[in-house]
């Protein structure tokens, strides 16, 4: 008893020391809006970047208000684009866009899939960081050294050993020498898709890596045990469970090429006209046509017209991006759920 | 038992299993290959050709006109470092703080989810769009072409980079952390700048320097807003002269010497770039 008596005396000295009447001890200095200042900071670069993306869509659509106005939806499928006349329409743009995409995903989706299914399942150890991280930086190396790369070295190749001989080889054939016909300068949709899938394959391969390595390592080992082959448990164990990721990460693939302006400006050859099947043609598409024209465009049509293809490609890349984005969360919750 | 599993049908079929896994595999291996030929070409080319156009007249001289026996891309290698530089330091704070915002403040909210949605579509989206609508914002107003024009369209180009590395590395912070500076009575604006954001700095700064390599080859938001420059200027009131801007029209010209140039250019930038890159990299490693 006695013992305690002093500590529970110090104890009410301390307790009457803390509700003092002169009030707490004063604090440091330490400033009292800091803190909402700091939060509203924050919460207005957020906000930033949604006026950022509305902005964008204004201005693009105000930009094109006057091009809108004269042709409406049958821009979509003009296909005259004459300065001289003042008459425009996106089709031969568009075509192009959407061409180069195609043929450059037809390229680029085996062989991503081919790239990561080596880097999950196949590569030693020792092999996947270095050869994960080449992947990585071609996709780093910026989009004009794969144009100029593609006109002045890969163009002329192509001509020479592919062009040329398809040529020879079809000549007279109907629908296949119409598709190879033109100049041989190595110009045109094929190469311009050949580059743009050289550019992509690094995002979809490195998306898809990480897709794969997602599955649990339960479910594989259990094929595994089951006697399944390496290529079964791909096909039949990764892939199904991966499926949304997969399409998402060749969505993001798209998303890219679609946008794509420089490695497809030095080689498709910026020709408005549309008079062959050729893969060999020139030909244009939006992100060229803007880089090429948009400096010089008179002010008025002209320009409205270019700024209403920029508009339709943002549109086109923002529903693209959008259903990748959307694809690849769903992955993510879907793991969620079942871990 | 042993007669079933040596009966012909199971044994083609599982030869015919083992023969299209060996197909598969190679074809990967393939895909492998091919990827990086592509790497090994293109970094190869560059190097080549690149390296004949590097000399000290390159970082010296101004962009010559066509056939000229001297002439460098000094004001291009300027203006790019310049224009490239005042982007990062005007897009890296608002992506930080964007950043701060996602991982620290909006996790639940809509505005957060909303935000980081449209963040991820920014970060793919079509860089001339972006020139665009520079150009409608600021070229358009102010009749000219200018290098702040440059700077703001590249600025819009690091946001997004910065937000998406800042947000993802705050949140490999762990709560504990917080929650230790919260019991010793740090206000929240403390925890997040002299804890959280402190503890994840290498991270963030990765980001920034992934930003940097990204802008320092972006050529099409460039086109239409800082335009090119023969001469040497430091004025970003005026048309300003850049790195991949000048590669472009001097590749696409026949001028031998201008083509020259280009290839010289196309190094520097692959160096910069790769650089950058490999540096970012190093530091993310060293840290986590």
């Amino acid at each position: 008893m006695a013992a305690t008596l002093p500590a529970s005396q110090s104890l009410k000295a301390h307790r009457m020391d803390r509700t003092d009447p002169a009030g707490p001890p004063p604090r440091r200095a330490t400033l009292p809006w800091a803190d909402a200042v700091f939060a509203l900071a924050a919460k207005g670069a957020a906000i930033l970047t949604l006026a950022l993306l509305a902005g964008i869509i204004v201005s693009l659509v105000i930009g094109a208000a006057p091009a809108i106005q004269e042709y409406g939806l049958s821009f979509l499928w003009r296909s005259e684009w004459d300065p001289v006349q003042n008459q425009y329409g996106g089709l031969v743009m568009i075509y192009g866009t959407l061409m180069t995409s195609a043929i450059a995903l037809i390229i680029a989706v085996p062989v991503s899939f081919g790239i990561a299914i080596f880097l999950t399942e196949l590569s030693p150890g020792w092999l996947k960081r270095p050869l994960g991280t080449a992947i990585e930086l071609l996709a780093a190396v910026p989009s004009i050294v794969y144009g100029m790369w593609g006109l002045l070295v890969f163009g002329p190749i192509l001509a020479t050993y592919v062009q040329q001989p398809l040529q020879a080889a079809f000549t007279g054939v109907p629908v296949l020498g119409a598709l190879v016909s033109g100049p041989p300068v190595g110009i045109g949709i094929l190469s311009a898709g050949i580059i743009l899938a050289i550019m992509v394959i690094p995002f979809i391969a490195s998306v898809m890596r990480d897709v794969f390595e997602t599955t649990p390592a339960m479910l594989k080992e259990s094929a595994y045990g089951l006697g399944s082959t390496t290529w079964e448990v791909v096909w039949r164990v990764v892939l199904p469970y991966t499926k949304t990721g997969v399409v998402g990460a060749i969505m993001l693939g798209l998303g890219r090429a679609l946008g794509e302006t420089m490695a497809v400006t030095f080689v498709i050859g910026n020709f408005n006209q549309l008079n062959s099947l050729s893969m060999f043609e020139a030909a244009n598409s939006i992100t060229s046509a803007l880089a090429n024209e948009f400096a010089e465009a008179s002010e008025g049509l002209h320009q409205a017209s270019l700024i209403y293809l920029g508009l339709i490609l943002f549109l086109i890349t923002f529903v693209v991006l959008a259903l990748s984005k959307l694809l690849l969360s769903q992955l993510q919750k879907n793991e969620g759920k079942r871990s | 038992m042993s007669l079933a599993a040596l009966d012909p049908s199971r044994l083609a079929h599982h030869r015919s299993r083992k023969r299209t896994n060996q197909i598969a595999l190679t074809l990967a291996l393939a895909a492998m290959s091919f990827g990086v030929f592509w790497l090994v070409w293109i970094l190869f080319e560059t190097i080549v050709l690149g390296i004949g156009g590097i000399s000290l007249s390159l970082f010296t001289q101004m962009t010559p006109p066509p056939q000229a026996d001297t002439g460098g891309l000094a004001n291009a290698i300027f203006g790019s470092m310049l224009m490239v530089c005042l982007a990062t330091a005007l897009g890296t704070p608002i992506g930080i703080l964007a950043g701060i915002y996602l991982a620290e403040y909006g996790q639940r909210g809509w505005l957060g989810s909303v935000t980081r949605f449209i963040n991820d579509i920014l970060l793919s989206a079509p860089s001339i769009v972006i020139g665009l609508f520079i150009y409608a914002v600021v070229v358009a107003r102010f009749k000219s072409f200018s290098g702040w024009a440059g700077v703001l369209a590249l600025a819009l180009i690091v946001i997004p980079v910065v937000i998406r590395t800042t947000e993802n590395m705050l949140a490999l912070i762990p709560n504990a952390l917080r929650e230790a500076a919260y019991a010793l009575g740090a206000p929240k604006w403390k925890v997040i700048l002299s804890i959280t954001l402190k503890a994840a700095r290498a991270g963030v700064l990765t980001g920034i320097l992934l930003a940097l390599a990204r802008i320092s080859g972006e050529t099409a938001p460039l086109l239409f807003t800082a335009l090119s420059n023969q001469f040497w200027n430091a004025d970003l009131g005026e048309p300003m002269a850049s790195l991949p801007v000048t590669i472009f029209k001097f590749a696409m010209s026949p001028y031998e010497n201008w083509q020259k140039l280009a290839w010289a250019g196309v190094f520097l930038i692959t160096l910069g770039v790769l650089a950058l890159n490999i540096i970012a990299r190093v530091l993310f490693r060293q840290k986590t």
